[in-house]
């Protein structure tokens, strides 16, 4: 007999990190106990993108969302929805401050104002069955181009959809693919990067781990396209789940013929190999990525000459970013006209006159609904981080958003009108990147900030290029003096000097943007770095070196009676005070911890 | 597994049709049966397979089948409301048995014409 209704389970990296695969047994088993399983049908699929309240499930057909799920909940689950039909109400979604629950996904804000293109199957299909992946349309795209396009009709489709490169650059894809497939030659490789590797981003895993055939393909249409047989994936080992949903989902295409020779019987052979990689940042850069699959350092090399004339192992090669190759397929089905009206500008005559269709962002910091989001181009910073993400946590004041990983730049709040798009992103001195997004509130440091995406860059830099290695440690040291108060106004000159010649002197990107990230701040936030440099001060509370805990002596005593809960907690025995008396810091022994300042129920103690 | 034609893949999408369907929430039918604890005590589990072999053997790609609690009437039980995407309000079917299934789905879900001899009323309790 059919299901009627089945519960899709997200095992997105996230959601099994916090157990949801224990909690999909347990589901399995009550369902059991109670006899419905030829009746309700248990399914993991790949990220379902709301992390912040994972481990989540989602009823269907009803499209009831489920979220922070224990395994001592499933009982009670089971027996209440699926044997009386009652949506349990203590684990429905209910947005921040507010009190009446949402039970369906659709009405849930997070949700509703997303575009789904690249993660159509996300939380729809499990990943693992390409039965499933094809029952939404999968490899119909192969299949219509192999039967009814040749490829130069397939490069012209790309072009006129205006798809463009995910991967951080925006480089207009259909133009890579022409110029990839006019260099000579019998041999061209297309190349899938996966390698990820920005702090607080994960789009590209998630999109590999909720549906690996979107970026297969891609590729096939790709290298149909470009006139290649050999295609690699380039993924960071430490994406297990990822890997792993990559690998049977190459194995399932090989048996069903979408990849090996005769794809679908046509005249057209192509297949993929997984190449892992070892987690350096420079990988992700495509030359670096090249050496690295040839089996040589990761080290990126001067691009005179690009990678589609000569790239891996010297033949011409394509390489694009795993989003960007899940885009291919829809593209083909529903025709560039479609992807060219979701987002910004007109590409008809110039291929960077606008940034279309959607992106997928990894929303993380100090926003309420951290998670995996597809917003069309042109959507606001705004509506992304009030609106999708739910503003800003515990109520707290925004402060700025980091766009496009330690490569990007901060973005202040008189500028979260802004539309995403390529180019305006790129004008405020920051980028679209991968998609890293990351908040910061009004407790965050700008100069900390600055300086822990700068001190990620300095340690993934290769080592190659003398302004990228060295530059990046002396911008480090300087940031480093400020932040413990003994910077001074040179330093400030001197950064901003040093900044823009790491720029300008780096061979690859990784050391051109590394600076971004000081100059923004600098540029948005001078005030925070004056205040540290003249005050010795840090308004953002975070430099321990450059604060001072305080307890206001009246509200300590009248309103909490002296409590002693700080003393309690001070892991320095810094608070002098006994039960029921005035306590006081010491200055001297204080380690700056700020655990005082989070166990104080009556605000009696202050930082300055 | 072997290799696949591209005839297969239209195959394949049609046999996960309803699965797909139902995943998507998207049906134009909604069979609701409700299952309270005096719904269960008159057969509304058998009703519900019942329902669920008609949708089955009928090949019914567009009906989402769903439980729902006790609706208040518990003498009228079994009960099963029935929801088509464009008509005006949902009815409500009580005392229901297999054969009085059958007919609904032949003569309501097929065909648009409600059953009036097994209907209790149009319209529905609301259910937040």
């Amino acid at each position: 007999m059919a299901y009627r209704t089945y519960l899709m389970v997200c095992a997105g990296t996230g959601c099994v990190a916090n157990q949801s695969m224990k909690i999909k047994d347990k589901l399995e088993s009550e369902i059991r106990k109670r006899g419905l399983q030829d009746e309700v049908s248990v399914v993991t699929t790949g990220c379902n993108g709301f992390c912040a309240v994972g481990p989540l499930m989602v009823v269907q057909p009803d499209g009831i969302f489920y979220q922070l799920l224990k395994e001592t909940d499933i009982a009670f689950l089971v027996e209440e929805h699926f044997v009386k039909g009652r949506p349990v109400k203590e684990l429905l979604y209910t947005p921040p401050k507010e009190k009446i629950p949402i039970p369906k996904m659709s009405d849930i804000p997070f949700f509703a104002d997303q575009t789904l293109i690249v993660l159509r199957n996300r939380g729809l299909i499990n990943p693992e069955i390409i039965d499933e992946s094809i029952a939404r349309g999968g490899y119909e795209a192969i299949a219509k181009v192999l039967t009814s396009m040749t490829p130069d009709d397939v490069i012209r489709e790309i072009k006129a959809s205006g798809l463009r490169g995910r991967g951080g650059g925006g480089f207009p894809t259909g133009i890579k693919w022409e110029t990839c497939k006019k260099m000579p030659g019998d041999v061209h490789y297309v190349i899938c990067n996966a390698d990820e590797g920005d702090p607080g981003a994960f789009m590209d895993r998630s999109t590999i781990e909720s549906d690996p055939h979107a970026v297969i393909e891609g590729m096939l249409i790709g290298a149909y396209a470009i006139g290649s047989t050999e295609g690699y994936v380039y993924i960071r080992n430490e994406y297990p789940i990822a890997l792993e949903r990559l690998q049977t989902a190459i194995k399932q295409a090989r048996e069903y013929g979408l990849l090996g020779k005769k794809v679908f019987n046509k005249d057209f052979d192509f297949d993929i190999k997984v190449v892992r990689g070892a987690g350096a940042f420079v990988c992700g850069e495509s030359t670096a990525l090249m050496a690295s699959i040839e089996g040589r350092p990761g080290e990126p090399r001067a691009k005179y000459v690009h990678t589609v004339e000569r790239g891996l192992w010297d033949k011409p090669t394509c390489l694009n970013n795993v989003e960007t190759w899940a885009n291919v397929p829809q593209i083909m089905l529903r025709g560039a006209q479609w992807f060219a009206s979701i987002g910004t500008g007109d590409v008809t005559a110039d291929p960077w006159g606008g940034s279309k269709g959607t992106k997928v962002f990894s929303l993380a910091g100090k926003v309420n609904n951290t998670g995996l989001i597809e917003v069309p181009m042109g959507i606001t910073l705004r509506k992304i981080i009030f609106d999708i993400g739910g503003g800003i946590r515990d109520g707290k004041k925004f402060k700025a958003v980091q766009t496009g990983g330690p490569s990007g730049g901060f973005i202040p709040e008189s500028l979260l009108d802004l539309p995403v798009d390529y180019e305006e992103l790129t004008k405020v001195g920051s980028m679209m990147g991968s998609g890293g997004m990351v908040v910061a509130d009004e407790d965050n440091c700008m100069v900390d900030m600055a300086k822990y995406f700068l001190s990620f860059t300095q340690t993934e830099s290769c080592g190659k290029c003398v302004p990228c290695r060295e530059g990046t440690k002396r911008m480090l040291d300087i940031l480093e003096k400020i932040t413990v108060g003994e910077g001074t106004e040179e330093d400030l000159v001197l950064l901003e000097e040093l900044s823009n010649m790491v720029v300008e002197s780096s061979l690859c990107a990784l050391g051109g943007s590394a600076p971004n990230p000081v100059l923004t701040t600098l540029k948005y936030f001078r005030e925070e770095y004056e205040a540290h440099v003249r005050n010795k001060k840090c308004p953002g509370h975070s430099c321990r070196k450059l604060i001072t805990y305080a307890i206001d002596p009246q509200i300590c005593v009248d309103k909490g009676h002296g409590c002693h809960v700080c003393a309690k907690n001070c892991p320095d025995g810094a608070i002098i005070g006994e039960s029921k008396q005035v306590h006081t810091v010491d200055v001297m022994k204080c380690g700056k911890c700020g655990i005082c300042y989070d166990v104080c129920k009556f605000d009696a103690i202050s930082v300055e | 597994m072997g290799k696949i034609a591209i005839e297969d893949l239209a195959k394949i999408q049609e046999a996960a049709r309803y699965k797909i369907a139902l995943r998507q929430g998207a049906g134009r039918v909604r069979l609701n049966v409700h299952m309270g604890t005096c719904g269960i005590a008159a057969g509304a589990r058998g009703i519900l397979t019942e329902v669920m072999k008609e949708i089955e053997s009928r090949n019914l790609h567009d009906v989402i089948v769903t439980n729902s609690g006790c609706a208040g009437l518990c003498s009228q039980e079994p009960m099963m409301t029935v929801e088509v995407l464009g008509e005006p309000a949902p009815v409500k079917y009580v005392l229901l048995t297999s054969e009085k299934v059958k007919k609904i789905i032949e003569l309501h879900v097929l065909k648009g014409q409600a059953v009036r001899e097994y209907a209790l009323a149009l319209g529905s309790e609301r259910t937040r």
